[in-house]
């Protein structure tokens, strides 16, 4: 186990427990969450780690900041939408769009990486978010490739959609949809442990001194830019991955679901309340906040009718103002746990 | 004489709008310990950073071994031979001290023996081996940060100020430890503000001031000679 998980123990029990109640949750979810809404949370949840670890190992490893990280997402997603429109419904398309958008995902950070990670890190931020805000609005004016702002819908292999069934077992049906869920599963639980094996190689360690003193990592004779580069590359690389998921999953691909900069400080959030520089504060941060913004307002809702009685209190609850609540439980978060969730259990143990 | 393993020739360095280095001249012995020594502010640091390339020369050359380093990378300077302990140690503080040094073996894994001899000079890294970095004490950080440049035999080591700010038992091992690797034929260049440790561990020396060497000679000429020690210093050797 421990050598599945790279040596990279979770160092709390507390935090032990949690990440085996959300891995077995997430196993099972179809089965002790029946139900599309909750079908539909779980896979959002699986997806949204491996991205965020895969921004995490930017970020929380590596220290760069980068705001392209949403563009790699799409170019995967777009990989497997164009490749499922012109190569038609099969497993041939699902392939050669995943790694068609991984490869170029990494072709395109290695530009961005040596154009811009010689110099200062705010220069690469910069460039980034500039690159990143030229592709999405590229796309939505590629309408004849990539659909515009109405974005693409496609086939995919019968097996992984609904209309497939072959029978039913604890009460729920069996379809494609089942199969396609644990195929996200499947994949996302490699890609974490890919992640995790990364950051805990020699790789990671240099990445991690990189972090701290780039000078000290140079004047030990690693090439800082070189490292920091494939660090982008990798990251890219895995992000587009995600986003293949994502496109296997949706059926659908457009410029809001997977370019939006709203995803972005999505991912950058779940990042930092999960504690950056863990990859397990990922997983933390991706089941809060995908659980938040699925649940948050349904929970609000019930509160709201609970307090109908007390004036001020029922209207601040009002699920309208979910969003509201949703920022102020972030704000709490980072005050409380300014190491993120991992760093304060981690802290604590 | 051989040729010395390190020689700068007019070395002028710029950080920001200052000129700090004017024309340096030095020349560094293949073999044994060179005292890099000045007044406060004079270029000492500069020089050392200089040397490993966080500062680039704006004119002058820096030969290494015999070969031309002045544009060389960072990277490929210490790649090339030159093992540089910081003045503010530079430690990783978030690994733990076996990171820190397997890091610091860049051409393959540490050696065992090498490694033991490290433990000999700073017994408390074998004790806190799989500890954080970031949670040693001071001195021991110290241990660490100069182990970590003997982690693999290096041509020359480039050590800014190993004792400031120790307790004198720590600066004891610290002398120990060099003297040990100057023992093992390393050559070493050596910014020492202890005159008491310049004087017990230097062969050579070269005095800064104001961004340029104005005395070099025997490091015992020097120790011996206090009127020298308060004109090139402003401190006498024998007074500390």
């Amino acid at each position: 186990m421990l050598n599945l998980l790279s040596g990279d123990r979770p160092r709390s029990i507390i935090l032990t427990l949690i990440l085996l109640a959300i891995l077995i949750a997430l196993a099972l979810a179809p089965f002790l969450f029946p139900g599309v809404r909750s079908l539909e949370t779980a896979a959002r949840i699986c997806i949204f780690i491996v991205l965020a670890a895969s921004y995490d190992l930017l970020l929380g490893y590596t220290g760069i900041v980068s705001f392209a990280h949403t563009m790699f997402f799409g170019m995967g997603a777009y990989g497997v939408a164009l490749a499922s429109t012109h190569m038609g419904r099969g497993y041939d398309a699902l392939i050669v769009g995943s790694l068609g958008g991984a490869v170029l995902a990494a072709i395109l950070a290695l530009g961005i990486g040596l154009f811009s990670l010689r110099v200062r890190a705010i220069f690469f931020a910069m460039i980034t978010l500039a690159v990143a805000s030229a592709v999405a609005v590229l796309v939505s004016q590629m309408s004849w490739l990539t659909g515009g702002e109405d974005g693409l819908n496609y086939l995919i292999p019968r097996e992984l959609t609904p209309a497939f069934r072959f029978g039913e077992a604890f009460g729920v049906k069996l379809t494609g949809k089942l199969v396609n869920y644990y195929v996200i599963f499947g994949f996302s639980l490699v890609l974490f442990l890919l992640l995790l094996r990364i950051v805990n190689s020699p790789f990671g360690r240099v990445l991690q001194a990189i972090r701290e003193n780039d000078f000290r990592a140079e004047a030990i004779g690693y090439r800082v830019v070189w490292y920091r580069t494939a660090a982008t590359c990798l990251s890219a690389a895995i992000a587009a991955l995600a986003g293949s998921l994502f496109a296997i999953w949706l059926r659908y691909v457009g410029p809001d679901t997977t370019l939006s900069f709203e995803i972005m400080l999505d991912i950058l959030l779940m990042v930092v309340i999960g504690g950056m520089g863990t990859i397990y504060g990922a997983v933390l941060g991706a089941t809060i906040f995908v659980l938040a913004q699925n649940y948050l307002q349904n929970l609000m809702g019930v509160a709201s009718e609970a307090t109908g009685s007390i004036p001020v209190l029922h209207e601040l609850l009002s699920p309208d103002r979910w969003l509201l609540w949703l920022g102020v439980l972030f704000i709490l978060s980072v005050y409380f746990f300014p190491s993120g969730i991992v760093g304060r259990l981690r802290a604590g143990r | 004489m051989s040729d010395p393993i390190l020689r700068l020739s007019g070395v002028h360095t710029d950080i920001a709008q200052y000129h700090i280095l004017q024309g340096v001249d030095l020349d560094v012995p293949r073999g044994g310990v060179t005292m890099l020594l000045g007044r406060n502010g004079v270029g000492k640091t500069t020089t050392l950073r200089t040397i490993i390339g966080h500062w680039q020369a704006r004119s002058g050359t820096i030969h290494f071994d015999g070969a031309d380093i002045t544009a060389m990378p960072t990277a490929s300077r210490a790649r090339a031979g030159i093992g540089f302990v910081p003045e503010d140690m530079g430690i990783f503080t978030d690994l733990t001290v076996e990171e820190n040094m397997v890091l610091a073996a860049i051409s393959g894994p540490l050696d065992r023996k090498r490694l033991d001899w490290i433990f000999t000079a700073f017994p408390p890294l074998r004790t806190f081996w799989k500890s954080e970095a970031g949670n040693l004490s001071g001195g021991q950080k110290q241990m660490l940060s100069i182990a970590r440049a003997m982690a693999e035999e290096r041509k020359l080591y480039l050590i800014d100020e190993p004792t400031k700010g120790l307790a004198p038992a720590i600066i004891s091992t610290m002398a120990r430890a060099l003297r040990d690797l100057k023992a093992q034929g390393a050559s070493i260049l050596l910014v020492e503000q202890n005159f008491a440790v310049a004087k017990a561990l230097g062969d050579t020396a070269a005095v800064m001031e104001d961004g340029r060497i104005t005395w070099t000679g025997a490091m015992a000429e020097l120790a011996a000679d206090t009127a020298l020690q308060d004109r090139l210093i402003g401190l006498s050797m024998e007074a500390s």
